[in-house]
């Protein structure tokens, strides 16, 4: 059974239908893109999945367990969590303050201490900067602390929700090299992305989705190849 | 308590026990020093500690969960008339106090949930006027709730309230114990001084508390609470009913003191002075609040009683009616301060840098 199975899901937004009955599967430890043009409902998708909103119909699956309708805040500590679009730090905690809000649902003390060290670890920018405020940090710095207050909860399956958006190249790259490296220790990942190409090089698999519905799915290499992404994602 | 108040001395970096134990003189022969320049001094300082409770309870909504709430005197109306009702003639009914106090926190407790369901969504402004509409709704249920059934007896309020009574001994009553004469507002003055150390360290574990942090979170980023996890509905209706609750005891206890109550001290005017006292003080300060309440409760009072002789005594008769000098000082006082300290007396660390980052909070 697939760590994530989501069936028939469908999100409205006061009246207008924005996600209509998708399925989509993630497997423990894969990493899966779900890529589409603005608009196309991939951001609500997340969040219905996070429990930020609640579907009008379908199923959602997490480990076995359904989960449909849970809020936020129980789904942390099954292990689902979310990295919300446009960063959403703490602007006014320090770096470390927010890192620590992150543990929030957590009581091992020790534990959080080690997971400390280690987010640290993995983002040197953010150990330089773990006493400072993070509204003063860079779009990418914020992007990277967002990712390790996520990952401070301990979850076994991220869902990054267009983590390159606003950010230069170069951050960019730096950020997806993180993504890669957090999916490589064996957590799961479901990341939303515009930027096609780069999500389906570092994803295993990938969903396209077009006006709330899922268009295409196969593959990330196959995705890359494909005419039809080519065309209508990647600008050739 | 103790650990709490030296944990603040010891930051301060001066010997705890030193300043706690002058404190603790100071606040315990207070009342007899007052009562020397008379017993309405005691009154005032009453109606200081009274309203510091307000305000503190306040601090729990406005500072800590960032919640703007302009109606929250109807909690203290709620606490003030469920005391009134249960221990006076008005109903014959004359319950014991620690009966009907912890009723009355109940009962505002369950108004902030009634408050707080329903606005859950509603953030900044928004939530201002549904709060200042909640509790001029309030008061007016007050006012007209004489018919058909006379429940609250409408304008007139309800009179010849019980005082705080246990057994024998009336908190009304004067008494003279080893030579010293304790007469009813100083014994008042005492049992404010215990509710309101309990009610400060209520506060202050509850600032460094977990509780305290969802709240702190919810404040700065409510999208980002939820994602690392807190159940931002809940915080934020225990912040409402706690805050609610507060108010009720406080509500109670201005009930018995004065041993009237009616519509008129539960207006908008007073919600706004108790959001004042909470702006003023320091957002989400515990100390910067109880100064707050202190200022704006006993200052005027001062302004009252020496504005009027002073101007008989130099220019032989009152030009300046000492009411309005002592809105005008007021006023000018509010300004002032939010022209030179933003963030308040004594800010907390985080409004602090709040300020500092230069983004304003949503209170005004």
């Amino acid at each position: 059974m697939s760590l994530l199975e989501v069936k028939g899901l469908e999100v409205s937004y006061g009246g207008i239908v924005a996600v209509r009955g998708i399925h989509l599967a993630v497997e423990q430890g894969e990493l899966v893109a779900l890529i589409g043009a603005n608009g196309a409902g991939k951001t609500t998708t997340l969040k219905a999945l996070a429990g930020m909103l609640r579907p009008s119909s379908g199923s959602v699956h997490f480990d076995g367990h359904a989960i449909t309708r849970e809020p936020s805040h129980r789904l942390l500590p099954r292990g689902i969590a979310l990295v919300p679009e446009g960063r959403g730090v703490f602007a006014r905690l320090t770096v470390r303050e927010n890192l620590e809000m992150g543990a929030y649902i957590r009581h091992d003390r020790a534990a959080v201490k080690a997971d400390m060290a280690r987010v640290l670890e993995l983002f040197p920018r953010l150990h330089e900067r773990r006493a400072q405020v993070a509204g003063t940090l860079s779009g990418g710095e914020q992007q990277m602390l967002a990712i390790g207050r996520a990952l401070m909860g301990r979850p076994r399956l991220l869902l990054l929700d267009e983590p390159s958006m606003g950010l230069a190249p170069m951050m960019v790259q730096k950020i997806f090299e993180v993504i890669r490296m957090i999916s490589a220790e064996g957590v799961t990942v479901l990341l939303v992305e515009q930027n096609a190409s780069l999500a389906l090089q570092a994803a295993n698999r990938g969903y396209v989705m077009e006006s709330g519905a899922i268009t295409l799915t196969d593959s990330a290499a196959a995705l890359l190849a494909s005419a039809q992404v080519r065309q209508a994602y990647l600008g050739e | 308590m103790a650990d709490a108040l030296s944990a603040l001395f010891r930051r301060r970096g001066t010997k705890p026990w030193v300043g706690l134990a002058l404190l603790a003189g100071v606040l315990l022969i207070l009342p007899f020093m007052l009562a020397q320049a008379g017993t309405t001094w005691v009154r005032v300082t009453n109606l200081t500690i009274l309203f510091a409770l307000l305000a503190l309870g306040l601090n729990i909504v406005v500072g800590f969960a960032g919640l703007l709430d302009l109606g929250y005197i109807a909690f203290y109306a709620v606490g003030a008339y469920a005391y009134a009702l249960l221990a006076s003639p008005h109903f014959g009914l004359h319950l014991p106090f620690w009966v009907i106090l912890p009723m009355g926190a109940l009962l505002a407790c369950a108004a902030g949930v009634l408050l707080g369901a329903p606005t859950l969504k509603l953030r900044g402004d928004y939530l201002a006027i549904v709060t200042l509409g909640f509790g001029e709704i309030v008061r007016i249920f007050m006012n007209n709730l004489s018919q058909p059934f006379n429940v609250t007896n409408g304008p007139q309020g309800v009179t010849l309230i019980d005082p705080f009574r246990i057994g024998t001994f009336s908190f009304a009553k004067p008494e003279t114990l080893l030579g010293l004469s304790f007469s009813g507002p100083i014994k008042y003055y005492y049992l404010l001084l215990v509710v309101m150390v309990v009610v400060i360290a209520v506060n202050l574990r509850l600032e460094d508390s977990r509780i305290g942090r969802a709240w702190m979170a919810i404040r700065e980023d409510e999208l980002a609470a939820k994602a690392v996890g807190i159940d931002t509905r809940n915080v934020k209706l225990l912040a409402f009913a706690m805050g609610a609750s507060f108010g009720g005891i406080a509500g109670g206890m201005f009930a018995a003191m004065q041993g009237f109550v009616s519509p008129e001290s539960f207006g908008l005017v007073e919600s706004i002075m108790v959001l004042a006292m909470v702006v003023l003080g320091g957002m989400g300060n515990v100390w910067g609040v109880v100064l707050g309440a202190a200022l704006l409760t006993f200052v005027p009072e001062l302004l009252r009683h020496t504005v009027e002789p002073l101007q008989k005594g130099v220019l032989g008769r009152v030009v300046i009616e000492p009411e309005v000098i002592r809105m005008l000082l007021f006023g000018a006082a509010l300004v002032l301060m939010m022209r030179f300290r933003p963030a308040g007396l004594f800010p907390s660390r985080a409004r602090k840098r709040e300020f500092a980052a230069g983004r304003g909070p949503e209170v005004p």
